[in-house]
Formats: structure tokens, sequence, C-alpha cells
């Protein structure tokens, strides 16, 4: 067998499709994906307010205040609420998915997928439960 | 496997990092972005604050968030670039812009904590 | 309910056409009629010119995928009556290329498939006197799931990445590598891997997760590609931190 389909005299010439641009839109599966895969930006985005918000508490009592008035700003509310749905959106898909990437068994027998994924969901509450904790300072 | 590739070691900074961002990017964009900015819950002073953010496990738990979603990030949004617009012949500007930022971003976190 | 209800099918023919059109045909509306049935009648009574391929009617041979209203499906498993009232479109497969009418070229497929070496791979065989290979009922649980895969390139269609670049080895053929890998008479997943983990291989999928979703046969391709990244990135921080003798 040939690597690469010919045509020949005997064998007609075929269409061709070309996929459009904006397949992602074509069907609810796949905006659902590209909305999945655009959840990378805002994970982006929080590192960068991060990163500036550490840049602001090294540089003393002065700055860090005035950095938390900017994230008042109404623009910035938007963004981080923005954020929060993407990020939100990722953290459910992320555990949803991952019953299907890593398959464990017990006895010879494939663990069904929502024993692998609650468990996720749970240490996801005790965990962001506990930075909260020490954060506000218990 | 002849020439190695580095596909698997991006594809497993994806992951780590994707789980890193699923588990503890929420709390905290909930309460840095939005709680304490608009005064849902009292904020730490800035003085307890700083205190934390110097001890060492708090540092590193911090390089962790930082980096690691970071790869997480250029992972996705290369192949986002591609398969979303159709861009694959730019591919090594891509490379460049998405993991060249992961590793800078990286750069920056270790700078900033380490002076912190 | 209506009598009738109308199909509009993509007609293609290489030497008169430079793309596909729709034609339209009025067939019985029957409760009991998949899709496959409303083309037979056409090609019985409408129009004998139209191109298709179908053998089983089970839903075991693979052949008679097509697009239904843009959503990939095997047409002897597919009821009319969940297109009513009409009209439904058929086409070919997405992602590959029409040779007529609803027939598409899969030689792509077929060269992929032979790559990933989707058979038993042994260092030596023994002996046909000392017997079978033996196996567990786990041993066979263990890749069953992917050894259910009819070849119907369902999932192909469904794949915006190897519609965007084919060069991705695609769903169906790296879920039948699976099954092999997870055989227990078989030795051949690094010989396999070595196929696969190039960055067309297996890389190139971003989990869009619809290939699972189509499959007749609930093979799982999906979950069957992101087991083998697993697998394949713990092999790659094993050889490079044992160079050598590590495999």
């Amino acid at each position: 067998m040939t690597e690469k389909p010919v045509y020949t005299e005997f064998h007609p010439r075929w269409y061709r499709t070309r996929v459009s641009t904006y397949w992602w839109l074509d069907r609810t599966p796949y905006v659902k994906f590209i909305l999945r895969e655009l959840s990378s930006i805002f994970v982006a985005f929080f590192v960068v307010i991060t990163l500036l918000q550490i840049r602001a508490l090294g540089q003393g009592p002065q700055a860090y205040p005035a950095f938390q008035q900017r994230l008042q700003a109404p623009i910035m509310v938007i963004l981080n609420i923005l954020s929060l749905l993407f990020v939100l959106f990722h953290t459910i898909t992320w555990f949803n998915l991952t019953p299907k990437a890593i398959v464990l068994r017990v006895r010879g027998r494939r663990l069904p997928d929502l024993l692998i994924a609650a468990p996720n969901y749970v240490a996801w509450l005790v965990v962001s439960g506990v930075i909260a904790w020490i954060v506000t300072g218990g | 496997m002849g020439k190695r590739s580095f596909v698997p070691l991006f594809w497993t900074l994806f992951s780590v990092g994707g789980v890193v961002a699923a588990f503890l990017i929420p709390i905290h964009l909930f309460l840095f972005g939005l709680a304490f900015p608009l005064g849902w819950i009292q904020p730490p002073t800035y003085e307890r604050l700083l205190a934390l953010a110097r001890l060492p496990l708090v540092r590193l738990y911090l390089f962790v968030l930082c980096s690691l979603p970071l790869f997480h990030w250029a992972h996705r949004f290369r192949y986002t670039l591609y398969d979303g617009l159709q861009v694959k012949h730019l591919n090594e500007l891509i490379i460049l812009g998405t993991y060249g930022g992961a590793i800078v971003g990286t750069l920056v976190a270790g700078y900033l904590l380490w002076s912190l | 309910m209506a009598d009738k209800i109308t199909l509009e099918v993509a007609r293609y023919d290489p030497e008169r056409h430079t793309e596909p059109t729709f034609e339209k045909y009025e067939v019985p509306f029957r409760k009991d009629w998949v899709i496959l049935d409303a083309l037979n009648y056409i090609k019985d009574r409408l129009d004998g010119s139209l191109s298709y391929r179908w053998s089983c009617r089970t839903g075991i041979c693979g052949s008679c995928g097509m697009m239904v209203d843009g959503e990939p499906k095997l047409t002897c498993a597919t009821f009319l009556s969940s297109y009513a009232p009409g009209p439904v479109r058929v086409e070919a497969l997405r992602n590959f290329p029409i040779v007529r009418d609803l027939v598409i070229e899969m030689t792509d497929f077929m060269v992929k498939l032979k790559k990933v070496k989707p058979w038993i791979v042994r260092e030596n065989e023994k002996p046909i006197s000392q017997g079978e290979y033996l196996q567990t009922p786990e041993q066979l649980e263990n890749y069953k799931q992917f050894s259910m895969c009819i070849n119907c390139l369902l999932c192909y269609a469904a794949c915006p990445v190897y519609g965007l670049d084919n060069l991705f080895t695609g769903p169906a053929a790296i879920a039948l590598a699976q099954r092999y890998n997870l055989d227990s008479r078989d030795v051949g997943a690094r010989e396999r891997r070595e196929i696969l983990s190039d960055h067309e291989g297996i890389w190139g999928c971003t989990f869009v997760g619809e290939c699972t979703e189509v499959c007749p046969k609930h093979v799982d391709p999906a979950g069957a590609i992101q087991q083998y990244k697993v697998d394949a990135a713990i092999d790659w921080f094993k050889s490079f931190l044992l160079p050598r003798g590590a495999k």
C-alpha cells in the first residue's frame, strides 16, 4: 500500500474539504472545547496579577494599599469575575476528564469515573478551605 | 528514540500546571481578586501578609502557584493558536511567545519571591 | 404522522462536478426505517446512480458511516424518526477526500492503522504443540473496551485536529495501538511507542473528546490517547533519569 493515495487515469479526482477557520463555532461541544482552552488565558492573567501583588508586597507598606486600591477599579473587578468563571470552568472540566486519563483498577475491575472524580472535588473543597483559613488568619 | 523530544516534558508541565490551577487558583482568585478588594471579607493586615509570604514554605508554594500554571497556559494557548486560528506556519514564533513567556514568568516569580 | 420525509443527499461526480451539491429525495417515512433503509430506497426506486458503502446493516461492519445533519453516524443505527419532520442532510464523512457521492477515500487511515502494528507482537512464538496463550478474565478486561472498534471512522470525522492536520495518527488507530499494548500476550508496546510518541502521533491531540462521544461501540479513543500520553511521559522521565538499560 502506498503512503499517499494518488490519482490515476482510472482513479478519478476526489473532492477535499477544508476545515473552516471558525470550526470551533460549528457545534456546541466544539464551543465548550474552545472556551475550556481559552480558560488558560485567565489562568495566565491570574499569575500576572499575583506577581504584581507580590511585587507590591515587597515594595513596602505604601505600595501595597495603593495596589489594593487599583484592584477595586471596575475594570479589574469585571476581569476578576470573568477570570473566576473561566477558572472554575477549567477546574470542573479538568476534574471530570481526569478519570479518562488515569485508569485505576481494584481487583481487576476499573473504578467508575465518579469514584475518581469525586475525591478530586472533596480534596479541592478541603484545600480551598485550608488556604482561606491560613490567609484570613484562622 | 533517536532524537530526544522534549514534548513529553512540556506536556507533563502542562498537566501538573493544570492540576495546580484547578485546585488552587479559584480560592486565591476569589479571596485576593474579589473578596478582599471589595470588602466582603476583612483582608489580613500588610504586616501579617508579608510575614506569611516570607515563610520559606509559603515562598515555595507561591513559586509553584505562579510557575506551573504558566506552563499550563503556554501549552494550551499554543495549541489554541494552532487549531483555532490555523497558524501552524508561525510555529517558532508561537513557541517562543508561549513557552518563552512561561520561562520568563518563572524567572520573575523566582526573583520576586527571593528578594521579598 | 406524515407519510413522507425529505432527504438532502450530497452528490458528487468527479467527472462532472467541482464540489458536492445536494439533491432532494422524498422517501416513505416509516418508524422502523434507519437512514440506510432510506438510501437503499433511493438507490432502488429513485436514482440508481447514488453511491455509498454499506454491508451488514447491524453495526458490525463499520462501512456505512456518514454525516447525518452534520453529525457522524452509522446510518444503519440511526433512525429516520429521530429527524422527523425533516429534511435530513446526508453527507460523506468529514475530514476525508470524497471519491463519489457518499464514498470516502480511506487510504490515509489504512496506512496509519498498519503503522501502529495492530496485532500481537511477540519476541518468540511458542510452538503450537505447547498450546494456546492463556488469559484471565481480568487480563481480557484490561483491553476489551478498545478491541470493540469496527474502524467505522466516525471518530476521525468528529476530530477537528485530524481535519486540520492529517499527520495526526487519529483516534481509532491510537485506541487500537493501546488495545494491543494492554494485551497480556503482547510485547510490542515499545515498538509502537516509537511510532506514536513523535509529535504527530499522540501529542497533537488536544482532548476535544468528540471521538468518544460519536463512537458507536463505546471504545473511548479520547481516553486511550490520554492514557497513552501519561504512559509516554512516565517513560520519558524514566529514560531521562536512567539513560541506559532502563528499558
